[in-house]
C-alpha cells in the first residue's frame, strides 16, 4: 500500500518536472545526507532562533558540537514547534528520517518525546526540563538557580530602592526555583529587599514582557530581571534608566548601561558529550542536572557600574557554589509566611528542588493558582 | 490602446471557482522566484514543501490531523459569517471544549465506559456553545459588538484552561508541571488508520462539513442566513428575525470549535496542557475565506492550509529553510487570493487608442478598484 502510494507521488514529481521542461534534473532526493557513518543529529526548538533567548542558547550549542566534533556528525533543526499535538510529528519525523540523535529542548515535549521513542527503540532522544525518561531516552536541564542565586547577590548590593521586579512567564517549578533562588541571593547581602513578581502566562510575548517591566518599575523596582524569552525586560529597564539582569543570554547589547550581568545557558559541552557518546555506543540514559561546575550555567561579564568589591564577593561566592560548599537552597529557609521550611544546616534535595511550589520570604505577593 | 478595470454586470461564477486556483498557481510562481533567489533549487523547494510531507501514510495521516480541526471551526463559523456575524471567539470556544469535554475524562477517569468518549464529544460541543453564547447574548440583548466580545473571551477562556492545569487538575504525580494525566483509552478519540496518527476526530469533522453543507444549501434556515447577509433590509422586510440569525451563527461557531478542541485533546494530545492549539482558531478565519464560506471549499482550503504547515517544517528539514517561510507563503497566498477576487466581480477589457482629451474623460470614470 504504502509503495503504491510512493510510486504515485514519485510519478507526479516527475511528470512535474517533464513539464517544467527540465527532464534532465534528478529527482529530489529527501535523504541527501551525505554518507551514512555520520551521526545525524536532529534538534526541535519551541521558537524561532532569534538574537538571543533560550532557543538561541540551544543553537550555539548546537554549533558547538558540530565545531568539535567537524565530520563526524551532521545537524538539523526545526524551529518554531508549538507544544502539544505538532511536536509528536515533527520528533517522529526525525526519527523516521534515520536521525541517530534528537534532543528536544522544551517541557511540553515530554510526552510526545517519549512515545515516539517508543515507536523508535534505536534512536536515541534527549528531553530537556522534563522528569521521564526510558532505555533510549536520557533527560537534561540546568541547575539556572545557581546562576540566579549569584545575580540576586549582585541586585541586592546594587539596588537602591530594595525592590527588585521580576517578570517570570509560567508558576512551574523551574520559574519558582529562579525567583526564590534570586531572591534568597539578594537577602543574603541586603535584608530588606523584596521581590516583586508579574505572570505574564507564555514564554514569548515581547509586548507583554515590556508592559510587565514597566509596571514593575512604575512599582518602585530599580532592577528587574525576567524568565521569558525576549530582551523587552533589559530594554525596558534601559529606557526608565534603571538596571536590569539579562536571562538566557548575554543580553547586554539591549541594556549597555542597564544590563548589570545575566544568567547564560551553556548546552555545547553537553551536546558535544552526548553525540560522541552515541558515536563510541557508550551512551546511557542519564537524567543530568549540570550547574556552574558542569559549565552549564555561567555569570555575563559584569557591567562596569559593579563595584571591585561585589564582583569579588560573586566570585567568591561562585567558587564556594563550584566546590559545592555554598547551595543556594540550605537551611534556613522560610517561607512567605515566615513558617522554616528548611531547617538550619539541612539543604533541599533534589527531588524537593524539582516540586517547588513555594514563595520563600522576601518575595511579593501571592503564587498565583 | 489601453487596459481598463470595469465593473462586471453580475458577478462571474467561473471566475468565483477559477480565483483560488489562480492564486495557488501564483504562490507556486512566487514560490519558485523566492527559492531561486535564495539559492534553493526550486524544483527541490517544490518537493520539499508540496510531496515530501504527504509522500507515505503516516504523512497523508498528519494532513487529516492537522487539517480536521481547522475544516471543523471554519465550517462553523462561516454558517455565522455569510449572514455577517463575525465570530472572532473560536480560539476560546475551542478552549472551553477542550475543559468541558476533558474534564470529564478526568472526572470519570477510572471509568472504561463505552459511553464516556460519546459523553466527552458532546459536553465538548455544549462547552463551545455556551462560551459563544455570551457574545450572541450580549449581542441581541444590548447590542454589543461581537467581534469584540467574542475576541476578548479568547484570552478568559485561555486563562481559565491555565488555571485547571496549574492546580485542581494537574497531574498528582507531575512534579507540580502545568499538565492533567495522560487520558485513558476510554477517554481517547480511536486510530482510524494504523501506523498514523489519523483518529476519529477527522471523520467527525467531515460529518460536521456534510451537515454543515446541508444547513447551507438545503435548508430555509440557511438560507434565511445569507439573505440576511446578502441584503439585511431585505431580509427585514421579509419578517426575518436578525436575532435567531445571531443566535445560530454564533452558536454554530462555538459548536463547532467545541468539538475541534475536545477532539484535540482526546486525540493527538491525550491530555489537558495550559495551550491545546497552535492558533487554529484564528487559523480557520482564513481557512473559511480561501474556502469562499462553502462547505466544500473549506474542506478544500483546510488540506491546503494543513498542508502548507506541514511543508514549512518540511522544508526547514530538508532545506535548511527558516520556520518564516511558512508564513510568507501563507501570507503570499491569501495576498494572491484577496487580488484575484478582484476579477469576480471586475473584468479587465482592452480599449482602443484614443485622443488625449477623450482619455482624460475617460480617466475621471474609470472605476478604481
Amino acid at each position: 500500500m504504502m509503495t503504491t502510494n510512493r510510486m504515485f507521488l514519485i510519478a507526479f514529481t516527475v511528470s512535474l518536472l517533464a513539464a517544467c521542461g527540465q527532464k534532465d534534473a534528478a529527482e529530489p532526493d529527501a535523504s541527501d545526507a551525505g554518507d551514512a557513518s555520520r551521526l545525524k543529529v536532529g534538534f526541535v526548538y519551541v521558537t524561532p532562533i532569534s538574537d538571543a533567548g533560550w532557543t538561541h542558547q540551544h543553537d550555539l550549542g548546537r554549533l558547538q558540537m558540530e565545531d568539535s566534533l567537524g565530520d563526524q556528525v551532521e545537524t538539523k533543526y526545526i524551529e518554531n514547534v508549538p507544544e502539544g499535538a505538532e511536536a509528536e510529528r515533527v520528533i517522529r519525523q526525525f526519527a523516521a528520517d534515520g536521525f541517530d540523535l534528537v534532543f528536544t529542548t522544551s517541557f511540553g515535549y515530554m510526552n510526545p518525546t517519549i512515545k515516539v521513542a517508543e515507536m523508535f527503540p534505536d534512536t536515541t532522544f534527549e528531553h530537556a526540563t522534563g522528569y521521564k525518561s526510558a532505555a533510549n531516552v536520557g533527560t537534561y536541564v540546568a541547575r539556572f538557580y545557581e546562576g540566579r542565586y549569584l545575580s540576586g547577590i549582585v541586585a541586592g548590593k546594587m539596588t537602591k530602592s530594595n525592590v527588585a521586579g521580576y517578570v517570570a512567564a509560567f508558576p512551574i517549578p523551574e520559574v519558582l526555583r529562579g525567583i526564590n533562588a534570586f531572591t534568597l541571593g539578594m537577602r543574603s547581602v541586603n535584608p530588606d529587599a523584596e521581590v516583586k513578581v508579574i505572570w505574564t502566562n507564555s514564554w514569548f510575548d515581547p509586548g507583554r514582557e515590556r508592559e510587565a517591566a514597566d509596571v514593575l518599575i512604575t512599582q518602585g523596582a530599580d532592577i528587574v530581571t525576567h524568565h521569558t524569552d525576549s530582551t523587552a525586560a533589559v530594554q525596558a529597564a534601559e529606557e526608565k534608566g534603571v538596571y536590569a539582569i539579562g536571562y538566557h543570554s548575554d543580553m547586554s547589547r539591549y541594556g549597555e548601561t542597564a544590563h548589570l550581568t545575566a544568567v547564560t545557558h551553556h548546552w555545547g559541552d553537553f551536546y558535544t558529550r552526548r553525540a560522541q557518546e552515541v558515536l563510541d555506543g557508550s551512551w546511557s540514559s542519564q537524567n543530568v542536572w549540570g550547574g556552574i561546575k558542569e559549565g552549564m550555567i555561567r555569570l555575563a561579564p559584569l557591567n562596569d557600574a559593579v563595584p571591585a568589591d561585589v564582583a569579588a564577593l560573586v566570585a567568591e561566592k561562585e567558587a564556594a557554589i563550584r566546590s559545592g560548599d555554598l547551595h543556594p537552597f540550605s537551611g534556613p529557609i522560610s517561607n512567605q509566611d515566615g513558617e522554616e521550611l528548611v531547617a538550619p544546616g539541612t539543604t533541599m534535595s533534589d527531588e524537593d528542588l524539582q516540586k517547588m511550589e513555594w514563595y520563600v520570604e522576601g518575595v511579593q505577593g501571592k503564587l498565583p493558582r | 490602446m489601453r487596459f481598463k478595470i470595469e465593473a462586471r454586470p453580475q458577478p462571474s461564477a467561473r471566475m468565483a471557482y477559477l480565483s483560488p486556483l489562480i492564486a495557488v498557481g501564483l504562490t507556486l510562481f512566487t514560490g519558485l522566484i523566492l527559492s531561486t533567489l535564495v539559492g534553493t533549487n526550486p524544483l527541490d523547494a517544490f518537493y520539499a514543501f508540496f510531496i515530501a510531507p504527504i509522500d507515505d501514510w503516516y504523512g497523508l495521516g498528519e494532513l487529516g490531523v492537522k487539517a480536521a480541526p481547522l475544516m471543523l471551526i471554519a465550517v462553523g463559523l462561516a454558517i455565522g459569517f455569510r449572514a455577517n456575524i463575525w465570530n472572532i471567539g473560536a480560539e476560546g470556544q475551542l478552549a472551553v471544549g477542550a475543559i468541558c469535554g476533558g474534564g470529564l475524562a478526568l472526572w470519570f477517569y477510572e471509568s472504561s465506559s463505552v459511553f464516556l468518549l460519546p459523553a466527552m464529544i458532546v459536553a465538548g460541543c455544549i462547552g463551545g456553545m455556551l462560551w459563544s453564547s455570551i457574545p450572541a447574548f450580549l449581542r441581541t440583548r444590548f447590542n454589543t459588538n461581537e467581534i469584540l466580545v467574542s475576541l476578548m473571551l479568547n484570552y478568559v477562556a485561555v486563562l481559565i484552561l491555565s488555571y485547571l492545569v496549574h492546580d485542581p487538575w494537574r497531574d498528582p504525580s507531575g512534579f507540580n508541571f502545568p499538565e492533567s494525566r495522560l487520558f485513558t483509552d476510554a477517554a481517547s478519540l480511536p486510530i482510524i488508520l494504523d501506523g498514523t496518527r489519523l483518529h476519529a476526530g477527522f471523520i467527525i469533522a467531515l460529518l460536521v462539513v456534510a451537515l454543515g453543507w446541508v444547513f447551507v444549501r438545503k435548508s430555509f434556515v440557511g438560507y434565511k442566513m445569507q439573505v440576511v447577509g446578502m441584503a439585511d433590509s431585505a431580509a427585514l422586510y421579509a419578517g426575518f428575525r436578525r436575532k435567531h440569525m445571531v443566535w445560530i451563527g454564533l452558536l454554530a461557531g462555538g459548536g463547532a470549535a467545541g468539538i475541534a478542541g475536545i477532539s484535540e485533546v482526546a486525540g493527538p494530545i491525550g491530555q489537558l496542557l495550559p495551550s491545546v492549539s497552535p492558533g487554529y482558531g484564528y487559523a480557520a478565519i482564513i481557512v473559511a475565506f480561501v474556502g469562499r464560506l462553502h462547505p466544500v471549499g473549506i474542506l478544500f482550503a483546510s488540506l491546503l492550509m494543513s498542508l502548507l504547515y506541514l511543508g514549512g517544517e518540511s522544508a526547514q528539514m530538508l532545506l535548511g529553510l527558516p520556520s518564516a517561510v511558512t508564513g510568507v507563503f501563507q501570507g503570499v497566498l491569501l495576498f494572491f487570493l484577496l487580488a484575484a477576487d478582484l476579477f469576480i466581480n471586475y473584468r479587465i477589457r482592452r480599449e482602443p487608442a484614443v485622443s488625449p482629451i477623450v482619455a482624460a474623460t475617460a480617466a475621471d470614470t474609470e472605476v478604481t478598484p
